[in-house]
């Protein structure tokens, strides 16, 4: 089934507590090389049919209208899996 | 004077909210969510709680609610509008409000008195506060952090549009403390904190005097009747 992936991800300055939960719960586990953990969002928005350019278009403007939020996210890719 | 409170599915708040209307002298009037009739209401209450399930981000699927285009069609046109906790999430995702609201800076949820300034009494809901005003209403919340670009946060301070800072602690790590906003008309005005918790004695927060004798939100219903009976 055709779908477009919308990625979210919380912006770069600002705390991201679930990933810093997680990153603590990891150093706790002994991977202390990872330095911080990001959690983001994934997306799909899946079609019936193929999926055309004005598709894509429509998904990067839902994706910054209402997947996320331009104050706290970024979309940070909208592609096509097939 | 009517006042419609909106239920979306998860809306936990809505008949506090009501009775909070009906003790201040007004009229409570049931909104739903899928039904974009807003019933010649008067001013909106927009209750706390979960709505949707705080699914994709705290308010967002509601602000897309039929009620809600409805809703922001006559904030824009003045009718006086509360967003209190999940409300005031839902205003600020339909850009009634600027900014967002995001998870508390020490990731857990907080419910407890909180202490607040009221720092601008020119709007539909809090013109009966004397101006700096010191009050103290319930807290409940998990995502009531609340953050704005460094332009818009300068731009909310230096328009006066910071309604309602916490004192005594910043609970949630909101940017400058700030607890509450007002639109530039000061018809809109959205809070974490929960007025309709506090507007009758036996229910309310303590005070100095008494056990639960807190009734300090129930100014936020008196004034939004008073700016209406005045309008």
């Amino acid at each position: 089934m055709p779908k477009i992936i919308v990625e979210v991800m919380p912006k770069a300055d600002l705390l991201d507590p679930q990933g810093k939960a997680v990153a603590n719960a990891l150093h706790r586990s002994g991977n202390k090389d990872v330095s911080a953990v990001r959690i983001g969002k994934r997306i799909e928005l899946h079609f019936d049919r193929e999926i055309t350019d004005a598709d894509i278009a429509a998904a990067q403007k839902i994706g910054e209208e209402f997947l996320s939020n331009a104050v706290i996210e970024d979309v940070v890719n909208v592609h096509v899996e097939n | 004077m009517k006042i419609g409170v909106v239920t979306f599915p998860g809306t936990l708040d809505d008949r506090d909210a009501a009775r909070a209307v009906r003790i201040a002298g007004g009229e409570a009037v049931s909104l739903w969510h899928a039904d974009a009739d807003l019933k010649r209401v008067d001013a909106v209450v927009l209750p706390g709680g979960f709505s949707y399930g705080d699914y994709l981000r705290c308010g967002a699927i509601a602000a897309q609610a039929p009620v809600m285009k409805e809703i922001i069609k006559k904030a824009n046109q003045g009718l006086p509008v509360l967003g209190i906790c999940n409300g005031f999430q839902v205003l600020v995702e339909s850009h009634l409000l600027p900014g967002g609201l995001i998870r508390n800076s020490d990731q857990h949820f907080i419910c407890r008195d909180q202490g607040l300034r009221v720092e601008n009494t020119s709007t539909a809901w809090t013109n009966q506060f004397e101006l700096n005003q010191e009050i103290t209403i319930p807290l409940k919340n998990g995502e009531g952090g609340y953050i704005a670009t460094a332009s818009e946060l300068e731009r909310l301070e230096g328009e006066g549009l910071v309604t309602f800072r916490y004192i005594g602690g910043n609970p949630n790590g909101s940017m400058n403390d700030i607890a509450g906003l007002r639109n530039e008309r000061g018809n809109v005005v959205g809070l974490m904190p929960h007025p309709e918790h506090a507007v009758e004695a036996g229910f309310g927060p303590d005070t100095a005097t008494a056990m639960r004798s807190g009734v300090d939100g129930l100014l936020f219903f008196k004034s939004v009747l008073h700016s209406l009976v005045n309008a």
